[in-house]
């Protein structure tokens, strides 16, 4: 199992889990605010939308869709 | 060196093809394994092992920012490189993306692209015990059905807005394609005890800041479904940004790519074997060509979007998701320009691509204005003139990238 820490929070996933499926599946579902405050999280699956961007180990506008799960990745939504 | 962009069906066979004939030949690619959307680096696809086996580098996880058509390069970013990448040939195998069509509540976390939502099941996305609707249109929204109950949701309703009439006069077409009978049997079997209702579409979804439930129509009834996930498919439209980005007819450019499986990969047979010098060698694929385009041409009749769907949208019904922009502030404009110039709509990280073709369905707008970056990129990419360094791909000829 790969362990990722989500908003601080530790979560262990096998892996070759995208991040968007490790997200959703620890019950994440604001990934970003859109810009008048809505909760988005990922629509297109596939890196088109840009819906499920998040901040991974302090770098923002992931598209988590693209990224495969690494042990100790710091991820925040 | 023959550049093939998008490692899909097409850029698969393309290169493959290209390969075969001597050619050298480098792929790059978006997503982090190759075989495009249908693929997904599924190893026991045997095209997908053929070209991982094939010692043909490919970039992964790869962009390309822009396209410099004088100088014959591509400015491409993956994590944390950049830098220009040289063509004699090009093969753009760019692939499709899910059409998005606004509907009220479809902006809910919860709501996917029924592609998506494949891909990231795929990717371990836990969908067991799930209770999940599928709505929209085409053989994509059985096959991801049949996906999900093998891994133990509970798929509550697929809703297929074709009606019953069109879906019979697809079945003459089906027949001179055992291979695809053989796959549609299979499906019915497994997606037997789920309800699949033709004439049928999602009208809303509903929940308070995620999805809670979808409201289905049929002719005069409605009803609705509880859900968890809702997976929304309304067909598939091309990735033309790069293309269009190389303005008119430009030199020793080919496409392939269709979002047909079968039709893609002859496509990018061809466009490999032309790309390599030798088009004598695409006579042999005509009849495969017809088949496939006859196969494709039904799809598109068959499942042709209904009128009713172009009034799913209120006034408050957000069409651009990055920029929030509603369905009532865009039918006030007459063109997609006015509109990006007053609204923003399109103007927001993903340029246009969701709710481009959602315009132009709504609205009969043309919406294709690429400008370079064609995708969002860090500004020091801009500025990187150098040639991308040789060790990003680990294969052993990557040094002739740049020649």
């Amino acid at each position: 199992m790969t362990r990722i820490s989500i908003n601080g929070h530790q979560v262990s996933v096998p892996p070759g889990t995208m991040l968007a499926s490790a997200l959703l599946g620890s019950g994440a579902f604001r990934f970003r605010n859109s810009v008048s405050g809505e909760p988005r999280a990922p629509l297109c699956g596939m890196g088109v939308c840009f819906e499920c961007r998040v901040t991974v180990d302090g770098h923002p506008h992931a598209r988590s869709c693209q990224v495969p799960v690494r042990e100790g990745m710091e991820v925040n939504t | 060196m023959i550049v093939v962009v998008g490692a899909g069906p097409a850029g698969i066979a393309a290169a493959l093809r290209a390969q075969e004939c001597g050619a050298r030949v480098t792929v790059i690619d978006d997503n982090p394994n190759p075989g495009g959307q249908i693929w997904r680096g599924d190893d026991e696809n045997s095209w997908v092992a053929r070209f991982r086996s094939s010692g043909i580098p490919l970039l992964s996880s790869t962009r390309v920012v822009a396209v410099d058509v004088e100088a014959r390069s591509l400015l491409v970013e993956t994590d944390g490189v950049s830098g220009r990448l040289s063509w004699k040939k090009l093969v753009l195998a760019t692939g499709s993306r899910e059409l998005f069509l606004p509907f009220p509540g479809w902006t809910l976390p919860g709501v996917f692209g029924v592609g998506g939502l494949q891909a990231l099941a795929k990717t371990h996305l836990p969908v067991a015990g799930k209770r999940i609707v599928l709505g929209g249109t085409g053989p994509l929204l059985l096959a991801v059905g049949a996906y999900l109950r093998q891994h133990g949701a509970d798929v509550k309703l697929i809703a297929e807005q074709a009606n019953i009439q069109s879906l019979a006069g697809f079945a003459p077409e089906l027949l001179r394609h055992p291979r695809k009978v053989l796959q549609g049997a299979s499906l019915q079997w497994a997606i037997a005890g789920t309800p699949y209702r033709t004439g049928c579409w999602i009208d809303s979804a509903e929940g308070v800041n995620k999805l809670e439930r979808v409201t289905v129509r049929s002719g005069r009834d409605i009803w609705t479904e509880d859900c968890d996930y809702a997976g929304v498919a309304w067909g598939l439209t091309p990735n033309t940004e790069l293309l269009e980005s190389l303005g008119p007819e430009p030199e020793d450019v080919y496409v392939a790519g269709s979002g047909e499986v079968d039709l893609s990969f002859v496509e990018g047979e061809i466009a490999g074997l032309n790309a390599a010098g030798y088009p004598e060698r695409t006579v042999l694929l005509a009849p495969k060509l017809e088949k496939a385009r006859g196969f494709a041409a039904a799809l598109a009749t068959t499942f042709a979007l209904r009128d009713e769907l172009r009034h799913l949208a209120k006034p408050d019904t957000i069409v651009c998701r990055c920029e929030d922009v509603t369905y009532g502030e865009l039918r006030k404009f007459t063109s997609f320009r006015a509109a990006k110039l007053q609204t923003r709509c399109g103007m927001g990280p993903c340029q246009g691509r969701i709710c481009g073709p959602a315009n132009e369905f709504l609205f009969g707008w043309e919406t294709g204005t690429v400008r370079p970056p064609v995708f969002p990129a860090k500004i020091a990419t801009l500025f990187s003139d150098a040639p991308l360094p040789a060790d990003t791909t680990g294969q052993p000829d990557t040094k002739e990238i740049t020649s």
